[in-house]
Parts: C-alpha cells; structure tokens; sequence
C-alpha cells in the first residue's frame, strides 16, 4: 500500500485524527463539544499507546481520562450552565498573538529537530515491557516509595476538593 | 527494521499537540477549556515519554506515565473544586473578570 506498512498507515491515521480532535477542542465554541473532542483526542492517543505496545498504560489511559477525568468535566460544566452565546470571547488581536506566539514555539522545537538522528523504534510485537508483569514489578520496586507519597497527594488532593467544594466551614 | 516509525514522527506529534495546548490556554477565556487544553499539553508529555520508553526499551518511561496520570486527576479535581466555588461567588469563570488579583 504505497509503500507503507500497516502500522505506519495507522500511525498517519490516528495522529490526524489526534491532531485534527485537538483543534476542535480549541475552537470550537460550545464548551460541551470541546469535552467531547477532548475525549476523542484521548481516545487517538490511546490508540498510540497501542501502537507503541503499551497496553496496559492504553487501557489505564481510556479509564482514567475518558472514564474519569472527563466525566468530572462535563459534570462542572453542566452545573455551570455553559452554552454557545454565554461563552466569552477573547479579541482578535488576542487571538492573533496566541496563533503567532503558538506558532513560533513550533517553530523552535521543529527546528531543534533539524538535524537530529533519525532512530527507529524497532521493538513492535516484541516489546514486552507494557505488561502488567513488567510494570509491576518496577512500579512496586524501584518505584515504591513514589508510589505511596502519590496515596497520600491522592488522599490530600480528596479532602481539599471536598472542603474547597462545601458551601461553608462549621 | 519491519514496522519501524521513526522516533522523530512521535516528537513531531507530541510536539504538535503541546502547541495545540498552549495556544488554547493562550486564546480561550473559559477557564474550564483553558483546564482541558492543560489536560492536553500533559497528554502530549505522557505520549513522548511512552515513546521513548519503547525506544529504549525501558519500563521507567510507562512508569512515570503513572504518576502523571495521579497528578492531573488530582489537580483536575481541586482545579473543578476551586472553579466551582468561584462560579457559585461570582457567577463566572472568565478569565478576564477573574483578574482582581492585578489591582
């Protein structure tokens, strides 16, 4: 197929989609919708983690940002009452500076590029550290004591939504 | 080399939606879209570091994946927390009204 192969079609595929879902997210006008986006950009991005043979992080990922994350979002926004003609809008002098300020940042980190050795990630089908065998037994070694202190910044970050959350403090 | 990507495509990539991200941080005045473009910026970071985990062949890269992960859910959830206090005081959650801060 034109001289590509399976897995670089999808690449091309699910990166267009990633890029053209996050677009939409900040364009477009109603908030609803950019949620909506948002989670179809996470969706393509699990999709590399797939790709790149990180399943359980893939999995992890659909759970935790489509599942979780963006469901807190579209609750808040539909208890705010957010819609297409209350939504501000920034001048377009304002958005003009964003656009050349975002496109100048792209274009030093694409230049940083120039140059660079192009090295292949050759390790498709036979990589096995996405595991959750593989994984564990890192998170839970070398990793530990990070992994308790992210309990407790859990836990911290619990109570405080709880407490900023409630309408007053006896 | 049979399926090979070359490791500067996913650069490109990541490099590309962290823009995305700022611009809109930049751009919007809805704090909640200025939250997910956030959301955004930290995906591209978690995308590269998957890559070059697999690059090199080396789970600490998917690890801290991990923590991120912990991190924005539990910045997402004091960030929603803080965000809904100030609508139900103010009424809004425009980034221009909210700058009392500056005076």
């Amino acid at each position: 197929m034109l001289g590509f192969t399976i897995t670089q079609w999808m690449f091309g595929i699910l990166s267009f989609l990633a890029i053209m879902f996050a677009l939409m997210v900040v364009f477009s006008r109603n908030p609803v919708n950019s949620v909506l986006y948002l989670v179809l950009t996470f969706f393509c991005v699990a999709g590399h983690y797939l790709l790149l043979n990180a399943q359980f992080l893939a999995v992890v990922h659909i759970v935790v940002y489509s599942g979780a994350i963006m469901v807190l979002f579209l609750f808040v926004i539909m208890l705010m009452d957010l819609n297409q003609e209350k939504e501000p809008q920034k001048t377009w002098l304002n958005k003009l500076i964003a656009g050349v300020a975002g496109g100048l940042l792209l274009f030093v980190f694409v230049g940083s590029l120039k140059g660079a050795e192009q090295l292949q990630l050759e390790t498709y089908g036979a990589s096995q550290i996405g595991l959750v065998k593989n994984l564990g037994k890192v998170l839970f070694s070398e990793f530990l004591f990070p992994f308790e202190i992210v309990s407790v910044l859990l836990l911290a970050a619990l109570v405080g939504a709880i407490m900023i959350g409630k309408k007053e403090i006896r | 080399m049979i399926n090979g990507i070359s490791i500067n495509y996913y650069i490109l990539l990541s490099t590309v939606l962290f823009i995305i991200g700022a611009i809109g941080v930049m751009a919007r005045r809805n704090s909640i879209i200025i939250f997910m473009c956030v959301e955004l910026m930290l995906n591209a970071v978690n995308l590269l570091l998957v890559s070059f985990s697999t690059l090199h062949n080396d789970a600490t890269g998917q690890v801290f994946v991990f923590f991120i992960m912990a991190v924005a859910a539990a910045e997402v959830a004091v960030g929603l927390a803080i965000l809904s206090m100030i609508y139900r005081n103010l009424k809004t959650i425009d980034t221009d009204v909210l700058s009392k801060l500056k005076h």
